[in-house]
């Protein structure tokens, strides 16, 4: 007689621990993004209303179904609407979208240079121009837009060095414009664009500058053929990382800038404590939402593909 | 193949011989000096290498021969001498406008560019038309067997084939010099001995002149057509391989180069023997170029030595009793460590040429060491 094995009856045993560990991001995600998101995306097809909270309507599960029904019933796009037809809200988008553009063009041309100097530099030195970089957060960012405002005031330090230097006449007005948020923004971003620039580059085997050159390519030509295609995820990196953060910007341009055409951050302050009006002011964050999707889809879609690469 | 060849029209293999070759020296290097933070990288060195030739630079890690290899590159300058191309002075001539071409040891494939761009990278930096580009790259495509490789990315290739594209980039500028930095290190052994003659094929095929660097001496034996071994900054002895392994010039040379037992002792008053020596007095085959009495060193071979069960006859003279202290087979050859009366070391290596006469020798045995006069060289440094 053969000897016969005998076939387990149960399923093989997996451990669940793999599961469990990949379902935590997923967890955090979900509790403090996906939830907030929706309770936002309530508020805003809601109704202000002088309550408390200010909107309705207010699900009472109390009610039972008939109390559900009358809840979605209550639902609306009207701020949405509302957002389409007040030019206000569209110029705001459209002032955040270019100065956060503008700015991350400005952090890119300052950034490289600085992070390719960084990466070139002997690697003792590496070490502590790292920590000069990142040495602006030892104090409260409020704190450092407060100096600048005392450095951009009428007769704050700016203005005399430039007296003194001659290089202006007449003291130049910087708080309350646009000048001001960008020195603001391209200040305290900076960091941002410089460390995953300077991760790639820091990375880039020297021996294919060489090899660039051995092949008959000058310094400036390798520099576009070698050294630019292989940071182009770090640029991406360190774009996605100012552009986002800087459209939904409020601090900088509220303390810095002017009143007149104020930047969507702005926006959403003055119809949340100004006007109070939690409806409004949560469409204006979703529509905010939406349009920041675009770029981090942009970004995934890149990383998944260098991931496939490597 | 006809456009792979170098400017005089097609050759064949059998025009190019050596001696052809070592009429005209193409690249010349002059009391060449390069340190490093006051340490010594190359010192003094001299060297010439003449048009189609095969120059190994052969040194143990460190001895300055990368660096030589990338002062003619241009990647480093030198702190003193010159190096002339075809009679021109390369000091002032920077890396991209130099007319050799480098196989780098890690490669250094552009990770962002496939095959043919890698490969066509030099050519479009000449502002070559298109169509010739395409027809030079496919050429070498085909002539290192990477025809359909062409769209992979480096990191999707192996390790030979990553090999096989950087010399195919390197080689498709028909460069003057192609210099290569330890081409094989990061190969197998199976591949390594492969990719030798391959890389010897080709050579001898484009008429090119290579200079390989490498710390691998049978490397630079097999393919090589002179060897230049270095040490330390110096170039120490420059020759073709028989006369690098049979002629060394020092102590150094001979034991860095295979395998030797050094025998000291003092001239003998004939010129033409050695006396004092562990194995007593030795006779040599012709007259020592040292005066009686310098001190001097006979150098032997493992594979010369004749190890016998019974006394050789008087009239043989280098000959010494020892007792196996030590056996290593290794299939091809066994290798024999064998204790003599002052308690010294002799090796010997016996190939196992499938006619074993005697039985094998077996440890603690008492045998015979001899040598033939014409086996020995007398060494004075």
């Amino acid at each position: 007689m053969k000897p016969t094995i005998k076939k387990p009856k149960r399923r093989p045993w997996r451990p669940i621990a793999p599961k469990l560990v990949v379902g935590i991001p997923y967890a955090w995600l979900i509790a403090f993004f996906l939830v907030p998101f929706l309770i936002v995306l309530k508020i805003s097809l809601s109704q202000s209303a002088i309550a408390q909270p200010p909107y309705t309507p207010v699900l009472t599960l109390a009610a039972g179904l008939h109390g559900i029904r009358d809840f979605f019933a209550g639902l609306s796009i009207d701020n949405y609407l509302l957002l389409a037809s007040d030019p206000l809200y569209l110029l705001s988008y459209v002032k955040s979208v270019e100065i956060a553009a503008f700015s991350t063009i400005i952090l890119l041309a300052i950034g490289y240079p600085i992070a390719y100097g960084m990466a070139r530099t002997p690697r003792r030195i590496q070490a502590v121009l790292v920590l000069l970089v990142v040495l602006p957060f030892w104090t409260s960012f409020l704190i450092r837009i407060y100096a600048w405002m005392n450095i951009l005031q009428h007769d704050g330090p700016l203005n005399q060095l430039l007296m003194a230097l001659h290089i202006v006449r007449e003291p130049p007005v910087w708080l309350a414009t646009d000048t001001a948020i960008y020195i603001g923004i391209v200040y305290s971003y900076l960091p941002f664009m410089v460390l995953p620039l300077y991760a790639t580059l820091e990375k880039l085997d020297p021996s294919l500058l060489e090899a660039a050159a051995d092949l008959g390519c000058p310094q400036w030509k390798t520099f576009w053929l070698v050294t630019l295609p292989l940071s182009a995820p770090g640029v991406l990196a360190g774009v996605l990382l100012c552009f986002i953060p800087i459209i939904g910007e409020f601090v900088i341009p509220d303390l810095l800038g002017g009143s007149q055409n104020p930047m969507i951050g702005q926006t959403i302050w003055t119809e949340f404590f100004g006007n109070k009006d939690w409806p409004t002011a949560s469409a204006v964050a979703v529509v905010l939402v939406c349009l920041l999707v675009a770029p981090i889809v942009i970004f995934q879609h890149q990383a998944l593909r260098t991931a496939g690469e490597n | 193949m006809q456009s792979l060849e170098p400017g005089h029209g097609p050759a064949t293999m059998t025009d190019w011989t050596p001696s052809d070759a070592k009429t005209r020296s193409l690249l010349r290097v002059e009391r060449l000096s390069k340190r490093f933070n006051g340490t010594v990288a190359v010192e003094q060195l001299s060297l010439d290498i003449y048009q189609g030739e095969f120059f190994a630079l052969l040194g143990p890690s460190g001895c300055g021969k990368t660096t030589l290899l990338r002062m003619i590159a241009g990647f480093e300058q030198p702190n003193a001498g010159r190096i002339v191309l075809d009679g021109i002075d390369l000091a002032p001539v920077p890396p991209h406008r130099r007319p050799v071409n480098m196989m780098f040891q890690n490669y250094a494939l552009f990770p962002h560019l496939n095959v043919e761009a890698n490969i066509a990278f030099g050519l479009k930096q000449e502002g070559l038309p298109r169509a010739e580009i395409a027809q030079r790259v496919a050429d070498m495509l085909a002539l290192l067997k990477l025809d359909n490789l062409g769209r992979r990315k480096p990191q999707e290739l192996s390790g030979g084939q990553r090999q096989r594209v950087a010399l195919a980039r390197s080689l498709v500028k028909r460069p003057r010099v192609l210099l290569l930095d330890e081409p094989m290190a990061a190969l197998d052994k199976k591949l390594r001995d492969e990719t030798r003659f391959e890389l010897m094929e080709l050579q001898r095929r484009l008429g090119l002149t290579f200079i390989i660097v490498t710390h691998d001496q049978s490397e630079a034996m097999i393919v090589a057509d002179r060897i230049g071994v270095m040490d330390r900054g110096r170039l120490i002895q420059v020759g073709p391989p028989p006369q690098i392994y049979e002629r060394p010039n020092s102590r150094w040379i001979a034991d860095f180069i295979g395998d030797v037992n050094l025998f000291e002792g003092f001239v003998g008053n004939d010129g033409a023997s050695v006396e004092g020596t562990a194995a007593g007095r030795l006779r040599l085959s012709g007259k020592i170029d040292a005066k009686p009495g310098v001190l001097v060193w006979v150098a032997v071979r493992p594979e010369r030595m004749l190890i016998t069960r019974d006394r050789p006859p008087t009239e043989v003279e280098n000959s010494v009793p020892g007792t196996v202290a030590e056996i290593g087979y290794l299939g091809d050859l066994s290798i024999y460590k064998l204790r003599i009366a002052d308690g010294s070391i002799v090796k010997a290596s016996i190939a196992h040429t499938g006619r074993l006469t005697e039985p094998r020798l077996s440890a603690d045995e008492r045998v015979w060491l001899s040598f033939l006069p014409e086996a020995a060289i007398v060494l004075t440094r």
